[in-house]
């Protein structure tokens, strides 16, 4: 009963009011709060400084996707042409193949590539025995302080037809090698499993600090329900991660047209570009190697835009169906 | 507790089995997680380690066969690969200092209420989280500067990290106690004192997080220095790996010595393999020492504040 007085809404917000300045006195008030956090200005400098000029100027920069951008008159100077950047993009019988490749791709690492450290936390928290759970922990992080150059490369050698690790294997049980790089039709497998044993063990502990937080209570009153090991994951671990899953789902959906530049582009070659060209590289190829630079940025804008509208729908389902999102 | 353990033996054998079950395919999961992520990692190494012949003979599959260094004297003479290794130390050293300075000032202005424009300031950090300006005004700015092919491209578009700066915000804000500030402040200690008497020795174990964060991203990233730099000196050893391991642009004195195409084509593998081993090498070995933090960090970034 004390506590719930202490929250009851009346009396704080009063006393706020009272706290409140006459109108008269706000401007010195400001100037007051402004003076006092002088120190603070001064050792904000550097890190704003950096933060217009290489976050913010870029997207001043943006508005070359709306212009004829010409290097010799800049950002400002070059002259306005509306959409006609965008209508050419979208009219471009290679966008839509991009389109279709980037959400491919992605429908593949949401659709395997997220439940798997989910999975992964959960056998890790559900491990009978502490000496494995450590080790077991430890190295599936491990891969990811490897570079993707190096994972694409160990892709590429582990592949290789003649002598590689995996067309060994295949080899030993008696079948006929694979040309797993050569053919486009494993790029997105291969793309998705890499990308699986390299993130899994990173992923999995951010789940791994939501099921840490979940009180031991509930398990003991589940065991006492009658619920087996496999029903308290069901009914324990999952609802009580859920908002963590939520929010990185939503996040996910977010970013399904800005697939990663760095693998795709390092993975692609000339057999597999039908399917691996996606937006990021498309991007790249055509503005900074085609110097079309206010074609590629209104790409590039439609992405980031589309990505977002995504990330907005994705985050409205989400409260439709358990009156939660991430905003 | 005695009642709970009553009830399991009552309920008997069927509720045991379906446990035993489940912690069967459990340790079966994790070990086969756990080999599937070793295996690869022991086979790189341990074909790196051995003979020519046997890697291309498929005779190594888990320990090294003939053990040989050949591949890595090839290596270790190849001028590309050392000057990619100094210049990636350089850019690694400096971008981690610069982005822990910058994190830390950001950090620690955010975490105080009477910081006038700290919402601004937060806004506008966060909106960068969502959006970006991304490659071809990025590219055009850095060009207009003059920054390309220098060093301050590799290390100052990289140090304002919204996520970092959040990191560091809450960190400060939640493991540092606001009467120690408070209490300092009585005692006449300045904005400035507090931030370098007080949330600064305080934030050690943050700021190992974000360094170690900071120093992996920079060290294995490749992106940045593809765009932004032309010049072969410059380049960073991501981007040289890439030439040799993935564009095979080898130029390696010892594969050009060797007479046939088939041991050459040997030789070059094992040199793949070394090179790969010797490249995380740095990451890898630090990696046992440092794990704590690094699931620290995600601990602390996963926490709202």
């Amino acid at each position: 009963m004390v506590q719930r007085a202490g929250i009851d809404g009346s009396g704080v917000i009063g006393a706020r009011r009272a706290n409140k300045p006459p109108i008269g006195k706000n401007r010195r008030n400001l100037w007051r709060r402004v003076r006092v956090s002088l120190p603070y200005y001064t050792l904000i400098l550097l890190p704003a400084a950096l933060l217009l000029i290489f976050k913010y100027y870029p997207m001043y920069g943006l508005q070359i996707a709306f212009k004829d951008y010409r290097v010799t008159r800049g950002f400002a100077g070059s002259p306005w042409v509306g959409l006609k950047h965008f209508t050419q993009f979208l009219t471009a019988s290679s966008a839509w193949n991009v389109i279709r490749n980037t959400l491919m791709i992605s429908a593949y690492s949401l659709l395997l590539g997220f439940p798997a450290p989910i999975i992964l936390a959960i056998c890790l928290n559900e491990s009978p025995s502490r000496k494995l759970r450590k080790p077991v922990q430890m190295i599936t992080y491990m891969p990811y302080f490897i570079s993707t150059v190096v994972l694409v490369s160990m892709i590429i050698q582990f592949t290789d037809v003649s002598g590689g690790l995996v067309n060994q294997m295949i080899r030993g049980v008696s079948g006929a090698p694979i040309n797993f790089m050569g053919e486009k039709r494993y790029f997105r497998m291969i793309y998705t499993l890499t990308g699986i044993w390299q993130g899994a063990g990173y992923s999995a502990v951010i789940y791994l600090a939501a099921l840490s937080g979940v009180s031991p209570e509930l398990y003991d009153a589940a065991t006492v329900d009658g619920a087996g090991k496999f029903r308290r994951i069901l009914n324990v671990d999952l609802p009580s991660i859920t908002p963590t899953i939520r929010i990185l789902f939503i996040l996910n959906t977010g970013g399904v047209l800005t697939v990663a530049f760095e693998k795709i582009f390092l993975m692609q070659n000339s057999i597999n570009l039908s399917v691996s060209e996606v937006l990021s590289t498309y991007v790249y190829k055509i503005g900074l190697q085609g110097a079309n630079f206010s074609f590629s940025t209104a790409a590039d804008m439609f992405k980031s835009v589309i990505g977002f509208a995504i990330l907005a729908a994705a985050n409205a389902a989400c409260r439709m169906i358990s009156d939660d999102g991430l905003f | 507790m005695a009642a709970q353990a009553a009830r399991r033996k009552r309920r008997g054998i069927r509720q045991t089995w379906s446990d035993y079950v489940f912690d069967g395919s459990v340790t079966l999961i994790l070990a086969l997680s756990a080999l599937l992520v070793v295996y690869p990692l022991m086979y790189v190494i341990s074909s790196s380690f051995s003979s020519t012949s046997a890697v291309m003979g498929g005779r190594v599959w888990l320990l090294p066969v003939e053990p040989s260094l050949a591949a890595y004297e090839a290596v270790l003479q190849n001028k590309q690969i050392v000057t990619g290794y100094i210049n990636s130390f350089i850019y690694t050293a400096l971008g981690t200092l610069l982005t822990l300075i910058v994190t830390m000032l950001a950090g620690f202005c955010l975490s105080r209420k009477d910081f006038f424009g700290r919402g601004v300031f937060s806004a506008m950090l966060i909106f960068t989280m969502l959006f970006s300006g991304g490659l071809i005004p990025s590219y055009l700015l850095m060009s207009s500067l003059g920054l390309l092919n220098t060093v301050w491209v590799m290390i100052l578009p990289g140090a304002v990290s919204a996520w970092f700066i959040m990191l560091a915000r809450t960190y400060i804000k939640s493991s540092i106690p606001e009467e120690l500030f408070e209490s300092a402040g009585l005692d006449g200690c300045t904005v400035y004192g507090m931030l370098t008497h007080i949330a600064l020795p305080l934030s050690g174990s943050i700021m190992a997080v974000i360094g170690l964060y900071s120093a992996v991203g920079i060290w294995n990233s490749y992106f940045d220095a593809f765009i932004y730099l032309s010049d072969k000196k410059m380049y960073p050893l991501q981007v040289v790996l890439r030439n040799i391991l993935i564009l095979n642009q080898m130029d390696v004195s010892v594969v050009q010595d060797l007479r046939d195409l088939a041991t050459r084509q040997g030789m070059s593998n094992l040199i793949k393999y070394a090179i790969i081993v010797v490249s995380s090498a740095p990451l890898l070995v630090m990696y046992p020492f440092v794990q704590k933090y690094f699931v620290k960090g995600v601990m602390v970034g996963s926490l709202k504040g």
